[in-house]
C-alpha cells in the first residue's frame, strides 16, 4: 500500500531561486505543487515561501497575486510553512530595505540592514547555532554550514522566536520558528545535504501534524 | 563564524568544459554535469561557468547546462560570459543560476549592472574585471581588459571596481591577466588593494598552482574567496586537500 503524499506547495511569485528549492524537493522523492494561485494555498499540506532580491519588492508581487491575505490566513490557521531568505524576512511586521516597507506582521519585529566593518551582502556558508532542540534540526549537527546571501537580517521583538543563531559582526536570527511556522534566513536548497535536510525534517513535521 | 569559499571555475563552450592558458591555448576536460556533480561531493563551496561560446545555439546550450547542474548539485551556481541584457540574466537564473557574472557588457553598458540589481537584487549580480598591471606606472596599477582579456579598455581597474559596486554589483569576480594560467600565485597586490577598497565580497582568480597560492590570497590578498581552475579539474590539488591545508594554516572553511 502506497502512503499518500503530501500536498507540498511552493509559492510562485516569480523568484528566481523558485527553480532550486522545487529541485531540492524533487530530491527528496516528492512532486511539490508550484503556484501562485490562493486557492492552491488552502488546500496545501505544506508551504514553502521562497525569496531572493529584495524584501519590498517580494511584498509587491505577493500583493499582485492576491496572496497576502490567504498567507496570513495559512500560518494564522497554525499550519506547516517554512519561508526561505527573503520569504524569512517577509514574515515580520516591516523592514528597513528600500527606504521603508511594511511586511505580513505575522511575527512582530523589524528587518534591518546588517551593519559593521564588514563586507556586505554576507556572503557563503556559515554556521547556525541550534539554540534549542527542535524537530528542523533532526539529525544536522551543530556543526553545519549554510549558504547565507542577505544583507538585512531579521529582529524580532519576542527572542523565544529565534531557534538558530548566526555570528556575523553580530549574532542574529538565522532560524525562525513558532508553532508550525518556520523560516531560515540561509538557503536550504544551496546548502549542500544539510541543506537537505532541512528540507526532509520540514516535510516531515508537516506529515506527521496531519 | 563565515567561512573563506573554494570556488572552481568551468569554462564551458558549447556545452563542453575547456580551460585557457592566459586565454589562449584551451584543452578539453570534461563534461560540466559530471564536474559540477564531482564537485559537490569533493566540498566545492560554490561553482563558476563561464560560456566561452559565441553563437546564440551555444547560449541556450548553456542555459540547458545550467538546468540540468540544478538538478543535481545543491550549491551555489554563478554563470557568466556573453550576457548583455537583463532577459539573458533572467534566463539563467530561471535556469537555476544564483547569480550571474557580467564583465564586457558591464563596461560598455554600465546600467546593465544598475537595471540587473534592481530587477534581481545586487546579490545575484557579479561584476567580472579582467584586469593588467601598468608596466610604466609609478603608482601600482593595472587596466581593465574585454572580450576575453584582448582589448584593453583605458579604465583603472580600482576606480571600475568602486563604480561597479556603487551601481548595484554585489560582488567583483577578479582576474589578474597577468597571473591567469601561470600557476604561480594570484596577483596579491592587485586582489588586496580592491579587497580593501569595495564592501562586496571580492573573488581572487587568476594564477592559482599550489595550496599556498590560495592561503596568501585569503590572507594577503584579502580575498574572501578564491577561484581556480587547472588544479582542481585535472586533479592536482583536489578540494578536500585544500580545504585540509587551509584548515592547518588557521583559515576558516567549510570540512
Amino acid at each position: 500500500m502506497t502512503v499518500p503524499q503530501p500536498v507540498i506547495t511552493i509559492i510562485d511569485y516569480g523568484a528566481s531561486n523558485l527553480r532550486s528549492v522545487t529541485n531540492a524537493i524533487r530530491r527528496l522523492g516528492y512532486q511539490p505543487l508550484v503556484t501562485g494561485s490562493a486557492k492552491e494555498i488552502a488546500g496545501a499540506d505544506a508551504v514553502i515561501l521562497p525569496g531572493v532580491g529584495a524584501a519590498p519588492d517580494t511584498m509587491v508581487s505577493l500583493d499582485k497575486l492576491g496572496l497576502l491575505a490567504p498567507i496570513k490566513e495559512y500560518i494564522a490557521a497554525g499550519r506547516p510553512f517554512l519561508g526561505v531568505c527573503v520569504g524569512l524576512q517577509v514574515l515580520f511586521t516591516s523592514t528597513e530595505e528600500g527606504g521603508g516597507a511594511p511586511c505580513l506582521d505575522i511575527i512582530p519585529g523589524r528587518v534591518k540592514k546588517l551593519s559593521g566593518d564588514l563586507k556586505i551582502p554576507h556572503m557563503g556558508w556559515n554556521q547556525v547555532k541550534q539554540l534549542v532542540s527542535h524537530p528542523l534540526f533532526r539529525g544536522v549537527p551543530q556543526t553545519a554550514n549554510f549558504y547565507f546571501v542577505h544583507s538585512y537580517y531579521a529582529d524580532p521583538a519576542d527572542r523565544s522566536v529565534v531557534i538558530g543563531a548566526t555570528d556575523y559582526g553580530q549574532a542574529f536570527a538565522s532560524v525562525i520558528a513558532r508553532g508550525s511556522m518556520v523560516a531560515t534566513q540561509f538557503h536550504p536548497e544551496k546548502s549542500g545535504e544539510s541543506g537537505l535536510k532541512i528540507y526532509d525534517n520540514f516535510i516531515r513535521m508537516a506529515g506527521a501534524g496531519k | 563564524m563565515l567561512t573563506k569559499r573554494i570556488i572552481p571555475c568551468l569554462d564551458v563552450k558549447d556545452g563542453r568544459v575547456v580551460k585557457g592558458t592566459s586565454f589562449a591555448r584551451l584543452r578539453d576536460a570534461g563534461d560540466p554535469v559530471a564536474l559540477a556533480s564531482f564537485y559537490y561531493r569533493e566540498g566545492a563551496d560554490e561553482l563558476v561557468f563561464l560560456d566561452i561560446t559565441a553563437t546564440p545555439e551555444g547560449r541556450d546550450t548553456m542555459v540547458e547546462v545550467v538546468e540540468r547542474i540544478s538538478e543535481k548539485v545543491f550549491m551555489p551556481l554563478t554563470v557568466g560570459g556573453g550576457l548583455r541584457a537583463v532577459s539573458d540574466m533572467r534566463r539563467l537564473l530561471m535556469a537555476g543560476a544564483d547569480k550571474v557574472s557580467i564583465n564586457s557588457a558591464a563596461v560598455s553598458t554600465p546600467e546593465l549592472i544598475s537595471e540587473g540589481a534592481a530587477k534581481f537584487g545586487s546579490q545575484c549580480i557579479v561584476v567580472a574585471i579582467d584586469a593588467k598591471r601598468l608596466e610604466n606606472s609609478k603608482e601600482p596599477r593595472w587596466e581593465v581588459y574585454i572580450h576575453s582579456g584582448q582589448k584593453p579598455t583605458g579604465k583603472d581597474a580600482l576606480a571600475w571596481a568602486e563604480r561597479a559596486v556603487m551601481l548595484g554589483a554585489g560582488e567583483i569576480l577578479l582576474t589578474s591577466i597577468d597571473a591567469d594560467g601561470h600557476k604561480a600565485g594570484y596577483d596579491l597586490e592587485l586582489t588586496r588593494i580592491i579587497s580593501e577598497a569595495v564592501s562586496v565580497p571580492v573573488i581572487a582568480s587568476g594564477g592559482a598552482g599550489t595550496p599556498e597560492d590560495l592561503y596568501m590570497a585569503l590572507t594577503e590578498g584579502k580575498a574572501d574567496a578564491v577561484l581556480a581552475a587547472s588544479i582542481f579539474h585535472y586533479g592536482t590539488h583536489p578540494v578536500g586537500e585544500i580545504k585540509k591545508y587551509l584548515k592547518q594554516k588557521g583559515i576558516a572553511v567549510r570540512v
